[in-house]
């Protein structure tokens, strides 16, 4: 029977690690994250898991911790936010590309200058091309069953990629809601038995990690490592098929809101889609065919998929919680452009920068970009393709 | 060598087999050749001790020649060679010549 609790986002996330019982973690506070890797460190302290959790003085030292117990053949864990997964940037690359399964809620937040604690999405935006997989969580109950599934996907001997599991900071991670948790046994199984790959503590077998790829043969690695991208798609849809015959609760790619017939929509990721689906609902009411698409499969990004499911669509505003500075548009923006790329007939795209640094996102915001597309797909008239919402003058 | 496409690589450019640097010749980048001469040499062995790569064979106790496979022309073991009277009994010719 699940058991059904009242928990913040981080005690979800840091109770589902407990029951996955990792071999290693290695872990560094950072606010929004620190309330999460404070209660797994609890469950090591009362003995309530086996895990080695190492205390490390950075970021930095936490990823490469995780690297080298991963390549030593346990399965690691590490959670972190914002700057702290700046400072671990170079060690991404390295868990990536040396196929290690290592998993890693991150909670968002803002990156400084100036600094700033809270929700948005230019922490992971910043780390989508590091060759990790990242599933995004609307709320507690997804980023607790993201991070069970998380394990599965990363582990599958076609796939050994670490993964991500992002949830909002504060919004999520500190916002106390109403879940269900599995039994420890259900997830224990759903899990499996860790299963290494030419682990480095096989004394029998001596391996050597990390050796040095010049001009010969770094390309063949790179185009390998570009080929499991495409393998990633079905072995998520396996495991979210397992996944709900076990709970009840379906997962896919993305999550499609009344999308089949709609002429408009939004896609957004995270906390802000559940708002969204409210001001959806509004609009339907009033007659006017309104739907939302969020991705939870963002790297690597579904984009046959996406595009497939958006283009019969008039009007489509992409919500984007991070910009990219000096290039055109917003992330999201920028791989939803892509996919619907080789349409003839496909939607008008606009873009909108909202909730950076944790301004709030408010169910009027939603109003006013549906209005805006309502408006677009009967004109066609673009007034403009990217502007910041809820920002003073 | 046949160098291998990418679907035949270890995931993570992980290297499974021990001891397999013997197969990577790294004497091609060697630009000046040691040259042995023997009838300087008073087997002091001060070759052998001070190549980094383990480029100076020994046979019976005694200095045998160059494994040519491996010696990247560092020029430590010519530096080092005290020779016989002035001469010395390791000297370095630039390759091709």
């Amino acid at each position: 029977m699940a058991q059904v609790v009242a928990v913040t986002g981080n005690e979800a996330v840091a109770n589902a690690l407990r029951q996955v019982n990792p071999d290693v973690c290695a872990a560094y506070p950072i606010t929004p994250q620190t309330e999460m890797m404070q209660r797994f460190a609890n469950f090591v302290s009362n003995g309530n898991v086996k895990t080695e959790l190492i205390l490390v003085e950075s970021e930095h030292s936490s990823m490469s911790a995780c690297v080298g117990a991963s390549a030593a053949g346990g399965r690691v864990v590490t959670a972190t936010s914002s700057q702290g997964l700046a400072l671990m940037y170079e060690i991404l690359y390295i868990a990536s590309g040396t196929r290690l399964p290592i998993i890693m809620p991150v909670v968002n937040r803002a990156l400084s200058a100036p600094l700033n604690i809270h929700g948005d999405h230019s922490d992971a935006m910043g780390a989508r091309d590091t060759g990790w997989i990242q599933l995004w969580s609307e709320n507690a109950q997804e980023a607790y069953d993201n991070t069970i599934q998380a394990f599965r996907i990363a582990e599958h001997m076609d796939i050994r990629l670490p993964a991500m599991v992002c949830l909002d900071g504060f919004i999520i991670s500190h916002s106390i809601e109403r879940i269900e948790y599995l039994e420890d046994e259900e997830v224990k199984k759903f899990v499996g038995e860790f299963k290494p790959l030419n682990p480095l503590l096989d004394t029998g077998h001596p391996v050597s990690y990390g050796p040095l790829i010049l001009t010969d043969y770094y390309m063949e690695y790179r185009k390998a490592q570009d080929e499991i991208a495409s393998k990633v798609s079905g072995i998520v849809l396996k495991v979210a098929a397992d996944f709900e015959k076990m709970s009840g609760r379906k997962y896919g790619l993305f999550e499609t809101y009344r999308l089949d017939d709609a002429e408009i929509g939004l896609v957004i990721l995270n906390s802000a889609a559940g708002t969204s689906k409210d001001v959806v609902d509004e609009f339907r009411d009033r007659g006017i065919k309104a739907g939302l698409l969020k991705p939870r499969l963002y790297r690597p990004f579904p984009f046959v998929e996406t595009g497939e499911a958006l283009k019969h669509l008039k009007a489509v505003c992409v919500l984007d919680r991070a910009d990219a500075f000096g290039g055109s548009y917003g992330p999201v923006f920028l791989d939803i452009a892509t996919s619907l790329y080789p349409y003839k007939e496909k939607p008008v795209l606009i873009n909108k920068i909202y909730g950076l640094g944790g301004r709030d996102y408010l169910p009027e915001h939603a109003e006013l970009v549906l209005s805006e597309l309502a408006g677009i797909a009967k004109t066609g008239s673009v007034r403009s393709y990217k502007e910041y919402i809820g920002v003073r003058e | 060598m046949k160098l291998k496409g990418w679907k035949e690589l270890k995931p993570g450019a992980v290297i499974t087999d021990a001891g397999n640097s013997v197969e990577f010749k790294t004497g091609s980048w060697r630009s000046f050749r040691p040259i042995w001469k023997e009838e300087n040499c008073i087997q002091c062995l001060f070759c052998w001790i001070y190549c980094p790569d383990m480029a100076i064979k020994v046979k019976d106790g005694k200095r045998a020649e160059f494994d040519y496979d491996f010696c990247k022309g560092c020029g430590i073991c010519a530096l080092e060679c005290p020779g016989k009277k002035g001469k010395k009994a390791i000297i370095m010719v630039e390759e091709g010549k």
